[in-house]
C-alpha cells in the first residue's frame, strides 16, 4: 500500500538531512506507529506519505514515495486525497467551515463526490465516530476529543484507504484519548484501513500497534515488530519498564497482558513493604503529623470565576505548601487553566480571596509578579518575543542561569535559532528555563508534557524535584497520569469547576480507572505507582 | 439517527426548512435600499419593525446575536449623531433651545464652531440621519440573523468558489486573532513585561502575527490533503479567463447598482449597465462551472417561497420609490422648518408587503434536543470516594 524506495528527505538550509535511506512496505491493513525522541523526523515521515513533503514544506526528496501506486513526485496532495487522509497535530488549525456536518462533507466536495453517496457517507461517518448528536454544533464549541474525532471523519468521508495521523491523542484527557484511540481500532478492524500514526505517548497506543518505525537520531526507520522493538528501544512505556525490571518473556506490552503474568511479582511485593507515599513523603510538614500545619504558600478560598455566563470555577478552596509538588487533573474544561491563570494573578477572581507568597497576585505589578510566581502557559511560545533563542535569554546572571537549565532540560539547542523553529518539546524547555531564572517560589505549569518523550518527560521530573526541594511549590496541570504518579507528592482532580478530589497521589490516582498509572493498573491492589518504586523496593530486599 | 423535532403546529406550508440564504440576503438588501432612499422617520420606523417582526418569527438558530448587535450599533449610531451635533454642529438659524458655551475658534477655521446655541432643528435633523444610517446596520443585522454570511458564500457560483473560501477562512481568522491577541498580553505579564505604549503594542503584535501565520500554514496544508484545488479538464488560460469575466460582471452590476441608488447620478446610465453585467457574469459562471470538478452537499434549494421572500423585499423598495414619485418630496421630512412627517401611501403599503415572509415563508428547523442541551458534565463518581 505504502512504498519508500530509499527515501531521503533534506530540508533547505539544513546541514543534514532529516530522514535518509529509508526504505518501508506497509502491507494493506496494518496499523503502524512511528515512534522517535522529539524533532527526530516523525511528522517528516507522515508529511511524506501524503506528499505535503515535498510539496508544501519545500526540501530535497530523493528515492521515491508510492501510494496504492501513485508517485508523490507527479502527485501532490490534493491529488492524493482520495487515497490517503492526513490529520494533523491541531485539529482546530485544519478546519474550513464551522459545522460538524459541512466538515465531514468538505473533502467530498471538493473530490466531486455525487451528493446522492455525500450525503449517506456523511451519515455512515457521524455513526462510526459516534458524533451523530453533534452534527450541527459549531466547530469551535467541541471539547478537545470531539474535535479530534470530526478531524478523523473529515478525512475519512473521502473513502482512503490510508489514514495519517500525527500525535492524535497528546492533548487530550485519558478517556478521550480512548475515545479517539477506541474509534481508529475500529476503522482498522471492521473497514481494513491502514493507519500510520506518531505518538509520544506509547502507554496509550503501543498494544495496538502491528509494527513499530523508529526513526533512530541519524534519520534512520527501523521497521520491526512491537514485541522486539520495546525490548530494546530507549524510550518505552512503563509497562515494557515493569517488563523488562520483571524479566517476563514475551514481553508484555498492554496492560491486559501483564496482569496474566504479574502474579508472582505481586506475591512477592506483598511480602515487603509498601512505598512510601510518594516522593514528597520525606518533605518536612508533612512528616510533622496532621496536628502541625505547615505554612502555606498559597491560599485560596472560594474562588468564583465566570467567563460571561460560564462559571469556570465554582468557590474553590486550595492551599500549596512550600516543596509539595501538586498534580491539576481533570478532564479538558474543567477550570484547571483558569485557576493556574489565577494563581498567576491574570485574571482576577470574580469572588473569593486567593493570596499567593503573602500577595494579592492579580495586584503585582508585571514587574514584581516573576519574583513571586511563575507560569508556563499551554503554548509555551507564547512567552517568547525576540528574534533568537540567545536574545530571548540575554547575557545577564539570571540569562545564565536560564541558559544551564535549558541545556539540561534538553542538550544540545542552537541558540541562533528563532525560537519558533524549535519543535514543541524544546519550545517548554525554553520556556521553561525563561520562568525559572526568576527563581520563584511558586511555579506553575500548564500542560508541559505535549511533545515530550520519555527521556525529556524524566529530565522535566528532576528538574521539578529541585525546585521543590529547594523549598518552592510545584502545581502541574496535566493529563498525564504517569507524569503525576513519578513526580507528584499530591494530586488535585477537578471537575466542571470544582474540586472533587484532594489527596495524596496514590490515593487520588489509584482510586479511579482512567487516572491510575499503568502500574498500579497491573499490581492492583498493592500501593506501588511507578517502575521505579518497584524497582526501589526489590532492590532494597534482594530475593 | 436523530431527526430534527418538527414543531407541532399544523400547517400548510411545506416542512420546516432553512430557507435559501440568498433570498433572505435579497429581501433585507432591497430594504435597505428603501432605506437610502428616505429619511423620512415615520417610513424608516415602519421599516425597522418589519425587519424586526421577520427576524423574530424566522431567524436561523445559528445566527441568534447578530440582530441585537446590530440592533444596539444603531442605537449608538443615532446617540453619537446627536453628540456631534450638539459639540460641532452648524449654525443654522433656529430654535433655541440651550445654549452651551462655546469655545471660540481662530479664523481660519471658520465654518466650524465648539458649542454654542443648539436648535431643535438641528437636533430633529441629526436624529433623522442617524436613524437612516441606523435603519440600514439593523438590515444588515437582518439578513446576518436570517441566514449567515458564510451559507451564503456556500451559495456561490463554481467560478468564484475560491473567493468564496478566503472570504470563509478571513471571517473565522479575525475571532482568532483576537484570542491569540489576549493570549500573548497575558504571556508578556507572566515575563515580567506590560503590554502598553508603543514597544508594548509591537510586542504583542509581532508574536500574534507570527502565531496567525502558523496557523494559517496549517490550515493550508489541512486544506491541500483534503483535495482543495483540484481541476477539473480546462485549461489554465480559460480559467482565469470566466473567472476575470465573473469579477468583472459583478463589477459592473455593483457600479449600476450604485446609479440606480444614488440619487445624484442619471437613473437611465445604470439600467443597461446592470442588465450587461448580469449577462456577463451569469454566463461565466455557467462556463466557469464546467472547469470545476466540485460537488455540493446538501445544496440550499430555491423554491416558491424563495421567489416570494424576492419578491416582497423588492415590493418594500418599488412602493418607496412610487412614494416619491407620486408625492414628490415625502421622502425627505424637512427639519427646517420642522414639519409633520408625511405618510405616501404606496410606500407603507410596500413596507407592509415586506412582512409576508414572516407568514409565507416555511419555519427555519429547530436543532435537535440532544443539541440544545449542554454536554454532559457528570462527575466521575470514583473521584467522591477518594477525596481525602
Amino acid at each position: 500500500m505504502i512504498r519508500f524506495e530509499s527515501v531521503g528527505v533534506t530540508y533547505a538550509g539544513a546541514p543534514a538531512p532529516t530522514l535518509r535511506d529509508v526504505e518501508l512496505a506497509i502491507p494493506d491493513g496494518e496499523l503502524a506507529l512511528v515512534i522517535g525522541q522529539t524533532g527526530a523526523g516523525k511528522s517528516t515521515l507522515l508529511r511524506a506519505i501524503n506528499g505535503l513533503v515535498p510539496h508544501f514544506t519545500g526540501g530535497t526528496l530523493s528515492g521515491r514515495v508510492t501510494v496504492d501506486g501513485r508517485d508523490t513526485r507527479t502527485h501532490p496532495p490534493r491529488e492524493l486525497a482520495d487515497v490517503v487522509g492526513y490529520v494533523g497535530q491541531d485539529p482546530l488549525a485544519g478546519f474550513v467551515t464551522d459545522t460538524v456536518e459541512e466538515e465531514l462533507a468538505y473533502a467530498m466536495e471538493s473530490l466531486g463526490v455525487d451528493p446522492a453517496v455525500m450525503r449517506r457517507r456523511v451519515e455512515e461517518t457521524l455513526d462510526s465516530l459516534g458524533l451523530t448528536a453533534l452534527r450541527h454544533r459549531p466547530l469551535a464549541d467541541l471539547s478537545s476529543g470531539q474535535q479530534q474525532r470530526v478531524a478523523i471523519g473529515s478525512v475519512l468521508t473521502a473513502g482512503p484507504r490510508i489514514l495519517v495521523l500525527d500525535e492524535p491523542t497528546s492533548a487530550l484527557d485519558p478517556p478521550a484519548a480512548e475515545e479517539v484511540l477506541a474509534a481508529l481500532t475500529r476503522l482498522v478492524h471492521d473497514l481494513g484501513m491502514t493507519v500510520v500514526l506518531a505518538e509520544h505517548r506509547l502507554e496509550r497506543v503501543v498494544h495496538y500497534a502491528d509494527r513499530i518505525l523508529s526513526i533512530t537520531p541519524a534519520g534512520r526507520v527501523v521497521d520491526d515488530t512491537p514485541a522486539s522493538t520495546m525490548a530494546s528501544a530507549a524510550v518505552a512505556p512503563p509497562v515494557v519498564e515493569l517488563g523488562r525490571l520483571a524479566r517476563w518473556t514475551p514481553l508484555p506490552l498492554s496492560v491486559r497482558d501483564a496482569r496474566r503474568r504479574a502474579g508472582p511479582l505481586k506475591e512477592r511485593l506483598a511480602r515487603l513493604s509498601p512505598p512510601t507515599a510518594g516522593p514528597g513523603a520525606s518533605l518536612p510538614g508533612r512528616k510533622s503529623g496532621p496536628l502541625v500545619r505547615p505554612v502555606q504558600i498559597v491560599t485560596a478560598r472560594g474562588l468564583v470565576a465566570r467567563y460571561g455566563d460560564v462559571v469556570a470555577l465554582r468557590g474553590v478552596d486550595l492551599d500549596v505548601a512550600p516543596g509539595e509538588v501538586i498534580a491539576l487533573m481533570g478532564r479538558n474544561g474543567a477550570g484547571k487553566s483558569t485557576l493556574l491563570a489565577h494563581l498567576v494573578g491574570l485574571l482576577a477572581p470574580a469572588a473569593g480571596r486567593i493570596e499567593v507568597a503573602g500577595h494579592q497576585p492579580h495586584r503585582l505589578a508585571a514587574s514584581d509578579l516573576m519574583r513571586h510566581a511563575g507560569l508556563v502557559p499551554q503554548s509555551p511560545a507564547d512567552l517568547f518575543c525576540a528574534d533568537t533563542i540567545d536574545d530571548e535569554i540575554g547575557h545577564d546572571a539570571r540569562g545564565r542561569a536560564a541558559r544551564a537549565t535549558l541545556e539540561r532540560l534538553s542538550p544540545g539547542i542552537d541558540v541562533s535559532l528563532h525560537p519558533r523553529d524549535l519543535s514543541e518539546g524544546q519550545r517548554l524547555a525554553l520556556a521553561l528555563a525563561l520562568v525559572l531564572s526568576a527563581e520563584p517560589p511558586v511555579l506553575l505549569l500548564d500542560e508541559p508534557t505535549r511533545g515530550l518523550d520519555y527521556p525529556a518527560k524524566a529530565r522535566l521530573v528532576a528538574v521539578l524535584r529541585e525546585r521543590a526541594a529547594a523549598g518552592a511549590a510545584v502545581v502541574v496541570a496535566t493529563h498525564d497520569v504517569e507524569l503525576a504518579a513519578d513526580a507528584a507528592t499530591r494530586t488535585v482532580v477537578m471537575a466542571d469547576g470544582d474540586i472533587v478530589a484532594d489527596g495524596p497521589t496514590g490515593e487520588v490516582v489509584t482510586a479511579s480507572p482512567a487516572f491510575a498509572p499503568q502500574v498500579a493498573k497491573i499490581l492492583h491492589p498493592l500501593p506501588w505507582l511507578t517502575v521505579a518504586q518497584v524497582r526501589a523496593t526489590l532492590d532494597a530486599s534482594p530475593a | 439517527m436523530s431527526r430534527p423535532t418538527r414543531l407541532a403546529h399544523p400547517t400548510r406550508l411545506a416542512q420546516p426548512r432553512p430557507l435559501h440564504p440568498g433570498a433572505w440576503w435579497a429581501w433585507s438588501l432591497a430594504l435597505a435600499a428603501a432605506a437610502t432612499r428616505t429619511t423620512n422617520p415615520v417610513l424608516l420606523a415602519l421599516l425597522i419593525v418589519v425587519a424586526a417582526f421577520v427576524v423574530a418569527s424566522r431567524r436561523s438558530p445559528q445566527g441568534g446575536r447578530a440582530f441585537g448587535f446590530f440592533v444596539r450599533l444603531g442605537v449608538f449610531v443615532v446617540a453619537l449623531r446627536l453628540v456631534f451635533e450638539i459639540v460641532f454642529g452648524d449654525t443654522l438659524p433656529g430654535d433655541v433651545l440651550v445654549r452651551l458655551p462655546s469655545v471660540p475658534l481662530p479664523a481660519f477655521l471658520a465654518g466650524l464652531r465648539i458649542g454654542g446655541p443648539i436648535t431643535a432643528q438641528a437636533l430633529l435633523s441629526a436624529i433623522y440621519g442617524g436613524l437612516q444610517l441606523a435603519a440600514l446596520l439593523i438590515c444588515v443585522g437582518a439578513a446576518n440573523s436570517l441566514a449567515s454570511p458564510r451559507r451564503l458564500l456556500r451559495s456561490l457560483p463554481g467560478a468564484l468558489y475560491e473567493v468564496g473560501v478566503a472570504v470563509t477562512v478571513s471571517m473565522s481568522f479575525a475571532p482568532q486573532l483576537v484570542r491569540a491577541a489576549s493570549r500573548v498580553r497575558r504571556a508578556r505579564r507572566l515575563r515580567g513585561r506590560s503590554s502598553s505604549g508603543l514597544r508594548g503594542w509591537v510586542g504583542v503584535a509581532l508574536p500574534v502575527l507570527q502565531d496567525a501565520l502558523e496557523k494559517s500554514i496549517d490550515l493550508a496544508a489541512a486544506m491541500d490533503s483534503r483535495g482543495f484545488g483540484r481541476r477539473g479538464p480546462t485549461s489554465p488560460a480559460r480559467r482565469r479567463l470566466t473567472t476575470a469575466a465573473v469579477v468583472v460582471g459583478l463589477l459592473a452590476v455593483s457600479a449600476a447598482v450604485y446609479g440606480l441608488l444614488d440619487a445624484g447620478s442619471p437613473t437611465i446610465a445604470g439600467l443597461p449597465l446592470l442588465v450587461a453585467g448580469s449577462v456577463l457574469a451569469g454566463g461565466a459562471a455557467l462556463v466557469g462551472r464546467r472547469a470545476v470538478v466540485r460537488s455540493k452537499y446538501r445544496p440550499d434549494v430555491w423554491r416558491g417561497p424563495e421567489w416570494l421572500a424576492v419578491a416582497a423585499g423588492v415590493a418594500a423598495l418599488a412602493g418607496v420609490l412610487a412614494g416619491g414619485w407620486l408625492e414628490p418630496g415625502s421622502l425627505r421630512t424637512s427639519a427646517y422648518p420642522i414639519v409633520a412627517p408625511a405618510l405616501p401611501w404606496p410606500a407603507a403599503l410596500g413596507l407592509l408587503a415586506a412582512l409576508l415572509p414572516a407568514w409565507l415563508t416555511p419555519r427555519p428547523p429547530l436543532l435537535t434536543t440532544a443539541e440544545a442541551a449542554p454536554p454532559p458534565a457528570a462527575t466521575p463518581a470514583e473521584f467522591v470516594g477518594a477525596a481525602r
